[in-house]
């Protein structure tokens, strides 16, 4: 028996870390700019796993095949209708309490949460049984020297994780756009004075981080391939705890802190098969206790 | 008048019929049978029913028992246990049954075992796998016995064939810490593996809900096992199976009866193939009692035997056999002849253990090609 800090279990740490980055990255966008914990963010995730789930369906009925395209243009579809919720979200339940106090948006947060999962348990073409997410990809291991392998799965999550960031990224710093939320996140109220459309920036905010669970889910569909309404809920807290670590609000923060959090957990789970579900709980509490900005968070500290 | 005449003629001729009915008729054994033919299960309890029903009518086309007819009475317990109660004491001291076949769910033949106790009339559930039906409280229950295997059973049987079939002799096992039946198994499969020469490199638990096994599965595969046993249900068997493949396990799979569903294949394609789980039969198995019973069976209700029919089957024999051999309808001798059994049931040659559980062998069947293929049959 090796130790358990090997290669292997690094690989599976950055699997899971890739996920959940995705997932935070919407969490920490949305709190950088309206200052809002959007619990509702894990079932954008889970609605991008049934998009998914259904393009597979449509496409398999109509084409027949599967393959590298069909994961394309499901992954594309996933994006869009997650982010499309969110969308909708922002503008039939956070918009209009926005200059409410913080709590009702949040108490709504949870409302949303809860009325989307028993929403789709209720649709019958969708239920709250467990349904078997198609192999669109085998998954193919690739031996990485003496003692690991990595899949083709996690180097597709972890490579679209990698993509999606980079173009994020990209946005932030070098569009109009990006400057735009970057201007908001700091002052809503000066933003607006030098007319930028606050409420468009915000829709927008919403869309992207949306369209990242969305990706997240169709990713997490294909590794784990069991879904159901409710699958959202765990990686959704995990995920907003590793954008607390980084730092809520800042965006390397919370792909920092969803690395450490999916790594964090592969090795407690690796030292004992309980430990590890309880470890992101545990670093919340430490994070709160010793630093409670995060890692890369920035110095005014907002209660959540 | 006329009228008066008429209804005095028709009394008459009722009462007479009565008369000449009632203590007459050829002699009958009366056997109860209990089954939840409506509620939640009640699929479980049509099966059961049907099961009981042809094995009876067999009996009686051969000549009945004891020289006389039996007569089945088929009560519907609604898979609740203060019905099952009810029905146990109606079955008892209405019907006047001289043995009883039920009932299916554990709770509910909880409730009608001390029953079968007190009056002392023998009962053998088909299906009920809670070790306390028979055994309870360290004590056990005199007139109660069943007819399928108990869950630990399973992890046992599991062992011998992956040390046996399989040639393996280096195991790991992973199993679900919130579920006493996966847990159950695991360790009487460890127990048993170890028992017999081999080595467990690696017993694994998950928390129930997870979806992410690789943690744990890495430190099963890099410690080299040849077989790795998963006594998960199926949906938790897919995801497990396809992680272990994904971390480049390519050996066989062994688990228990919680595979058996076509969601298994479902959800986890090819990497559950080289999968084998344990299972009370199957119907595809050559032995001529199997073969017999599922073409009298599909005959007669035009499907194929699930594993509740055949147990109920074999219940409904195992009992009918005691009677015979016990030469008598009297509840104590029944029961002792029920604890002599050695009967050639369809699910296996059974006999009793010391806690009335049944002594037998378990079919091993193999995922194959997306489809469960019957692969060969292991004694305990």
């Amino acid at each position: 028996m090796g130790s358990i800090f090997n290669l292997q279990q690094v690989v599976n740490g950055l699997q899971l870390g890739s996920i959940y980055a995705l997932i935070a990255l919407g969490y920490t966008m949305v709190y950088g700019i309206v200052r809002l914990i959007n619990f509702a963010h894990g079932d954008f995730y889970m609605i991008g796993a049934y998009t998914a789930y259904g393009a597979f369906f449509l496409f398999n009925a109509v084409l027949g095949g599967s393959g590298l395209p069909m994961a394309a243009v499901a992954l594309v579809l996933a994006m869009l209708a997650s982010g499309l919720v969110a969308l909708l979200t922002n503008r039939l339940a956070y918009r209009p309490l926005r200059y409410k106090p913080k709590l009702s948006s949040l108490i709504t947060a949870i409302g949303v949460s809860m009325l989307i999962e028993y929403l789709f348990s209720a649709l019958p073409f969708i239920g709250p049984s467990f349904r078997a997410f198609p192999e669109i990809l085998p998954s193919v291991p690739i031996k990485l020297g003496q003692n690991a392998t990595i899949s083709t799965h996690a180097l597709i999550d972890i490579g679209v994780a990698a993509v999606l960031m980079i173009g994020l990224t990209i946005l932030v710093r070098h569009t109009t756009l990006g400057k735009a939320m970057r201007a908001v996140s700091q002052d809503k109220d000066a933003a607006k004075l030098m007319g930028i459309d606050v409420e468009k920036v915000i829709a927008w905010t919403f869309m992207i981080g949306g369209a990242f669970a969305g990706a997240a889910g169709l990713l997490a569909g294909m590794t784990y391939p069991r879904i159901f309404p409710f699958m959202g809920i765990l990686p959704g807290l995990k995920a907003f705890i590793a954008a607390v670590l980084g730092g809520i609000g800042n965006i390397p923060g919370a792909v920092l802190g969803a690395y450490i959090m999916g790594v964090a957990e592969t090795f407690a789970t690796a030292y004992n098969s309980l430990l590890g579900e309880g470890i992101a709980f545990a670093i919340l509490i430490v994070v709160l206790l010793v630093r409670p900005r995060g890692i890369l968070g920035e110095k005014h500290a907002d209660k959540i | 008048m006329k009228r008066t005449l008429s209804i005095v003629a028709l009394a008459l001729l009722v009462a007479l019929a009565l008369v000449s009915c009632a203590p007459k008729g050829p002699a009958e054994i009366v056997i109860g049978g209990v089954g939840p033919v409506s509620g939640e299960a009640a699929t479980f309890g049509k099966s059961t029913q049907e099961g009981c029903e042809l094995a009876v009518e067999e009996w009686n086309a051969k000549g009945g028992l004891l020289g006389q007819k039996i007569k089945l009475v088929y009560e519907d317990d609604k898979g609740d246990a203060a019905e099952g109660a009810a029905v146990w004491t109606k079955l008892i001291q209405q019907d006047k049954v001289v043995a009883i076949v039920g009932t299916v769910m554990s709770k509910v033949s909880l409730a009608g075992a001390p029953i079968s106790e007190q009056y002392g009339v023998p009962m053998i559930s088909p299906t009920s796998t809670n070790p306390s039906v028979t055994f309870s409280d360290g004590k056990l229950r005199d007139f109660v016995f069943r007819a399928c295997f108990i869950d630990p059973f399973q992890g046992t049987v599991g062992a011998k064939f992956a040390y046996d079939d399989l040639g393996a002799r280096k195991a790991a096992a992973i199993f679900d810490v919130g579920n006493d039946y996966t847990k159950g198994l695991s360790e009487f499969f460890r127990d048993t593996f170890v028992s017999l020469g081999g080595e467990v490199v690696a017993f694994e638990a998950h928390p129930t809900g997870a979806t992410d096994f690789k943690a744990q599965l890495t430190k099963i595969v890099q410690a080299g096992p040849d077989v790795v046993y998963i006594s998960d249900y199926y949906n938790d068997v897919a995801l497990i199976a396809k992680q272990l493949r994904e971390l480049g396990f390519t050996g066989p799979l062994v688990g228990g009866d919680g595979w058996d569903s076509p969601d298994l294949v479902k959800l986890g394609g090819e990497a559950v193939e080289n999968g084998f789980f344990t299972n009370h039969y199957s119907k595809d198995d050559t032995r001529p009692e199997v073969q017999d019973f599922v073409r009298k069976y599909t005959a007669k209700y035009g499907a194929a035997p699930d594993a509740l029919a055949t147990l109920a089957y074999d219940a409904m024999n195992i009992m009918l056999d005691a009677i015979g051999r016990a030469g008598s309808t009297e509840g104590v001798k029944i029961r002792d002849a029920l604890k002599a059994t050695d009967f050639a049931a369809v699910s296996g040659r059974t006999t009793f253990d010391a806690q009335h559980n049944p002594v037998k062998a378990a079919a091993i069947i193999e995922i194959k090609g997306g489809q469960q293929v019957y692969r060969t049959t292991v004694a305990p």
